[in-house]
């Protein structure tokens, strides 16, 4: 290389200091960076039009749809009891997945991803923040659509909260962890056509709204293996008759770490 | 580690990243940065100065930990960037060319949830009162000019109140208002002590800014010192060129300046009126032509002399082809 300093190089010791006053910040506690990111990505999600209708509207118009048509007839309980569980199903998947999805993909393309992670927020805050807003965004979705259930008669089996509850936020795990792997590796085009197409296969036909027995045999065999099938199958489960379906919650939980996994290891950040 | 005073706030010695592999390089890897070293000092402003693909912007996101590095080691404020934590980051202050700023965000609440990420940050008030955001803080970053996304990217890597500024390609976008906004900002923060690290193409911005200038070309270090150095040093002497130097001025169009200046001097009219000539001008040379207007009493409505710029040596030693 071409020295031009004409003598010695110059080294740190030869260039002037100036006083130091610049002083840089410390983070603010993990906790708090975390819960802060939550926070406005929840508000980004709430404020998004689009999100809001896939996130609500959508899934409210299925529930009373189910509840208006003989779809789910025959099935051991009313319509609205057996509708419910599915409807949550839907929420979580709207959310975690389609939602969570595409907004990562968008943040992705504009390089947020990579500003964050220069903040004290960093990679793995970014991450917890996203769970949190899923999280949220899902607890005010279940508010919503159990309040309108209640109003048209839904009678879900008290014992069923519990499991069911918890099956939901393993549910939004599960969709959360393929969202980030749709949008970790694809254009954010792609992630928004890939997760609103599956929103509508799998809504459909897999299992998560209408139970697998009312499905084509085709369909049949493989939705307990779906992620919306498992979900579906296990909330209705929960909430029909306070049960826990444990091969079900399995499915779920390969699902969490498989796409967990494959999100880490191929994620990119820009 | 104990920090002095006087320690760098980033030192880069042999760092090399490879990229790939590539389809279009046979499934290759390519090699974009090779065995660069730099230094920046705190309260100084460091210049990569290079064209695109040069190799700068890869440099400085593997001093970010936004790339990891092939080899070569980094040290940016005593810690190794791969491995840094939010310690670190808080300290760091980062403006990416891309902004990286949400679209659908309002300059307001997103510098605010910044500023919630650290301790001590600078008063968001302050800073969108210094850079000017207030005339645009109700507008959406997706309908910002560029020149108002720029600022609003600076201010988002001030808000932490950092000991480093890393700022790549500062002035894109920035309209003249803007620009000196930029930079009267920039130089204050030098001199309270700050360490910038900046990348850019133009040399304008290097000699206007910067305290110490790495010129970088293909991944790799051409040349490096002061501006005043790099002007100064670059031609060995004796080198004619040295000595060479533009006369600009203005005046009616149409002049023929023949039999006036020396035969090795170079007279164009670029614009009608416009004139440099360029050559090894002598004081006599000097006093040559200002007689010869004098006799016809023109006189010019500008007048400049300029010597070697730091355009002159960059494409110098980077060699004069078109890239």
């Amino acid at each position: 290389m071409t020295r031009v300093t004409g003598g010695a190089p110059l080294d740190s010791a030869h260039r002037a200091s100036a006083p130091r006053t610049a002083h840089g910040s410390a983070p603010a506690s993990l906790l708090r960076r975390i819960l802060l990111q939550g926070q406005y990505e929840t508000i980004t999600m709430l404020r998004n039009g689009e999100q809001l209708i896939l996130a609500i509207v959508l899934p409210l118009l299925a529930m009373v749809g189910l509840t208006v048509t003989p779809l789910l007839d025959g099935l051991g309980s009313s319509r609205i009891n057996v509708a419910v569980p599915g409807i949550l199903a839907l929420c979580a998947m709207s959310t975690a997945f389609t939602g969570q999805g595409i907004s990562t993909g968008f943040d992705r393309r504009y390089g947020v991803l990579r500003f964050l992670s220069t903040t004290p927020l960093g990679r793995t805050g970014l991450i917890a923040g996203k769970v949190l807003a899923v999280l949220a965004v899902l607890f005010l979705q279940v508010l919503i659509v159990t309040a309108v259930a209640l109003l048209l008669g839904w009678q879900p089996n008290p014992a069923g909260w519990l499991p069911g509850l918890a099956i939901l936020v393993l549910g939004a795990a599960a969709f959360t962890a393929l969202g980030l792997l749709v949008a970790g590796t694809v254009r954010p085009e792609a992630t928004l056509a890939i997760t609103n197409l599956l929103w509508i296969l799998l809504g459909a036909l897999g299992g998560i709204v209408i139970p697998a027995e009312r499905l084509p045999a085709l369909a049949q065999a493989v939705v307990h293996f779906l992620p919306s099938g498992a979900l579906g199958q296990a909330l209705r489960d929960a909430f029909l008759s306070g049960s826990v379906n444990g091969a079900a919650v399995l499915v779920l939980l390969l699902w969490t770490a498989i796409a967990g996994g494959a999100a880490t290891r191929w994620f990119k950040w820009n | 580690m104990v920090r002095s005073p006087e320690s760098p706030v980033l030192t880069i010695s042999g760092l090399v990243k490879d990229v790939g592999p590539l389809p279009t390089l046979d499934g290759k890897m390519l090699r974009v940065v090779s065995g660069l070293s730099l230094i920046a000092e705190r309260g100084q402003v460091t210049a990569l100065l290079g064209a695109n693909g040069a190799g700068k912007t890869t440099t400085i996101e593997c001093a970010q930990g936004l790339q990891k590095r092939t080899a070569g080691a980094i040290s940016l404020l005593g810690q190794d960037p791969d491995s840094a934590g939010a310690g670190l980051r808080a300290r760091v202050g980062v403006m990416l060319q891309d902004g990286g700023l949400p679209p659908s965000a309002r300059p307001i609440p997103l510098l605010r949830h910044i500023a919630g990420m650290y301790q001590d940050p600078w008063p968001v008030d302050e800073l969108i009162g210094r850079l000017g955001i207030d005339s645009f803080s109700r507008t959406s970053v997706r309908r910002l000019s560029g020149g108002q996304k720029q600022r609003l990217a600076l201010a988002a890597a001030l808000v932490g109140n950092p000991e480093v500024l890393f700022l790549d390609e500062p002035s894109a976008g920035l309209d003249p208002q803007s620009r000196q906004m930029v930079f009267d900002l920039i130089s204050e923060l030098r001199n309270s002590g700050m360490g910038i690290i900046l990348t850019t193409h133009l040399m304008d911005d290097a000699q206007r800014l910067a305290d110490y200038v790495y010129i970088i070309d293909a991944g790799r270090n051409v040349a490096e010192g002061t501006v005043a150095q790099l002007l100064r040093h670059q031609l060995p002497a004796g080198d004619a060129s040295q000595h060479i130097r533009t006369l600009l001025f203005e005046t009616e169009p149409g002049l023929d300046f023949t039999g006036v200046l020396p035969d090795g001097v170079d007279v164009t009219e670029a614009r009608a009126g416009s004139y440099a000539a360029t050559g090894a001008l002598t004081p006599a040379d000097l006093a040559a032509i200002t007689a010869w207007w004098a006799a016809r009493g023109i006189m010019p409505s500008s007048l400049s002399l300029e010597a070697r710029s730091l355009e002159d040596v960059f494409l110098d030693i980077s060699g004069r082809e078109i890239r």
